[in-house]
């Protein structure tokens, strides 16, 4: 049976694991390659280097690191960060990466997610989508350049529409980062996940929010996601990796052991 | 440490993840060298056939490159990985057209669409192996066991299927006939297991 993946997300500014709270005030968890190795080593499914910097620096993302990761790790990882053209996502997979993540840049030009798709295959295309859900309008919307909140802008896309209009141009996996939760580890934002998966038939990966164990097995139980992306609760040793996949086994989620 | 007297050539199907093979290669204490020419493909002890992509886009670098016949001709041990599996099969359904892509005829059987029913696809994650032939390169792996799988089409089960696995139906997790095996799933990036394959086979 397909298992559900557990898969940490390290952001990478200037070469180094940070971390930040609601997309802001980040700090340096250490260095890339141990980390990498170490989140593989404990059984993590797949891991995702998100860049956090390149989109909103108009820069291509550092991409020294990727190899020296694709040497050391024998899982599945995906490299995200100022993507803007095939030659881009040529060099990253080239290096070792097995999927490429597109955010920013497939909100300015939608077509790229066709042409990326085309050429290097729908399954290592993924699709980052960073949605706030207005209080107010009752509204989730989509944001970009959430990687230094002086360029953060909203969009004219709201998430589901967004959502479905990705998949139509070639995704293979979406990645939705619910932007009230990011950070402050009250657990996925569950309704808006659910109404995701009502219009996602590709793989969808749950990010932000996952404080605690529970909230693991609430966002796969509930939400029917195929994997849930996490950060602090693995870089500060707030959940144990064995510990994680023990307890969702338990709780008769498929997982790898 | 290095086993300098192996000989191993990843061969360059101009697809990406060759360096994953080959990083996969060198843990294991072996050298290969990633190549697209004819001799040194033909005179390697074990030849890997990588590849992520479509079908259509890697045939046509392989024939572009004029590899279709030295592949064909190949005697020793050649292990194909995913879409490297899939192009030993005779031909596949993954084409931008209605007709399907001539493959290299290694073992016959045809990739066609991956039949998940109600489930999703890509069919992408770990998923266990449904069943496990004796062959030599799966010594030490078992039903149940976790492989990293990604993709939307697949050989079905024939006479040629060495492991299966079950996703909306069964399919062939891997196949092989004479000196060609190729895994549906990336031994590559399946940790220790797959690494466990790789090793099998570079020993065979």
């Amino acid at each position: 049976m397909l298992a559900k993946r557990i898969i940490p997300c390290l952001d990478v500014r200037d070469g180094k694991v940070v971390k930040g709270v609601q997309f802001r005030n980040h700090e340096i968890i250490g260095d890339i390659v141990p980390l990498a190795q170490q989140y593989a080593e404990a059984g993590a499914d797949e891991l995702v280097f998100y860049d956090i910097t390149a989109s909103s620096d108009a820069r291509v993302v550092d991409k020294s690191w990727v190899s020296r990761i694709a040497q050391v790790i024998d899982i599945p990882f995906c490299v995200a960060g100022g993507i803007k053209t095939e030659q881009d996502a040529q060099q990253i997979l080239k290096m070792g990466a097995d999927k490429i993540s597109i955010n920013s840049p497939a909100l300015a030009d939608p077509d790229l997610i066709t042409r990326l798709a085309d050429k290097f295959g729908q399954q290592c295309i993924v699709v980052g989508i960073d949605s706030f859900y207005h209080k107010e309008h009752h509204q989730y919307q989509v944001y970009q350049f959430t990687g230094d909140e002086h360029k953060t802008q909203k969009t004219t896309w709201t998430t589901f529409d967004w959502i479905e209009e990705v998949q139509k141009r070639g995704a293979g996996e979406i990645v939705l980062n619910c932007m009230n939760q990011d950070g402050v580890r009250n657990g996925y934002d569950i309704e808006q996940l659910i109404k995701a998966r009502a219009v996602c038939n590709v793989p969808l990966i749950a990010s932000g929010g996952a404080g605690e164990i529970a909230h693991f097995s609430d966002v796969f139980q509930q939400a029917d996601v195929d994997g849930a992306l996490a950060a602090s609760v693995f870089h500060k040793g707030i959940i144990d990796m064995n510990d994680l996949k023990q307890t969702l086994i338990q709780a008769g989620v498929s997982i790898r052991p | 440490m290095s086993n300098v007297n192996s000989n191993i050539v990843i061969v360059d199907t101009g697809c990406a993840n060759l360096a994953s093979v080959q990083f996969a290669v060198n843990k294991l204490g072996y050298e290969a060298l990633v190549s697209d020419d004819k001799s040194l493909i033909a005179s390697a002890d074990k030849v890997i056939l990588p590849g992520v992509g479509s079908a259509k886009h890697a045939m046509d670098n392989i024939n572009s490159k004029g590899l279709v016949t030295t592949l064909q001709q190949l005697t020793q041990p050649t292990l194909g990985f995913c879409l490297g599996m899939q192009l030993m099969a005779s031909s596949s359904a993954e084409s931008n057209t209605e007709e399907n892509v001539a493959c290299l005829g290694l073992i016959p059987t045809e990739v066609t669409p991956l039949k998940a029913g109600n489930l999703r696809l890509p069919h992408m994650g770990w998923n266990t192996l449904a069943s496990v032939s004796d062959h030599p390169v799966f010594a030490g792996i078992k039903p149940g066991d976790y492989f990293y799988f990604v993709h939307s089409f697949a050989a079905p089960i024939s006479d040629y299927t060495v492991a299966s696995c079950d996703y909306g139906s069964e399919f062939s997790a891997a196949i092989a006939k004479d000196n060609f095996i190729g895994c549906q799933f990336h031994p590559e990036r399946s940790s220790k297991l797959g690494s466990r394959i790789i090793q099998n086979f570079l020993e065979m």
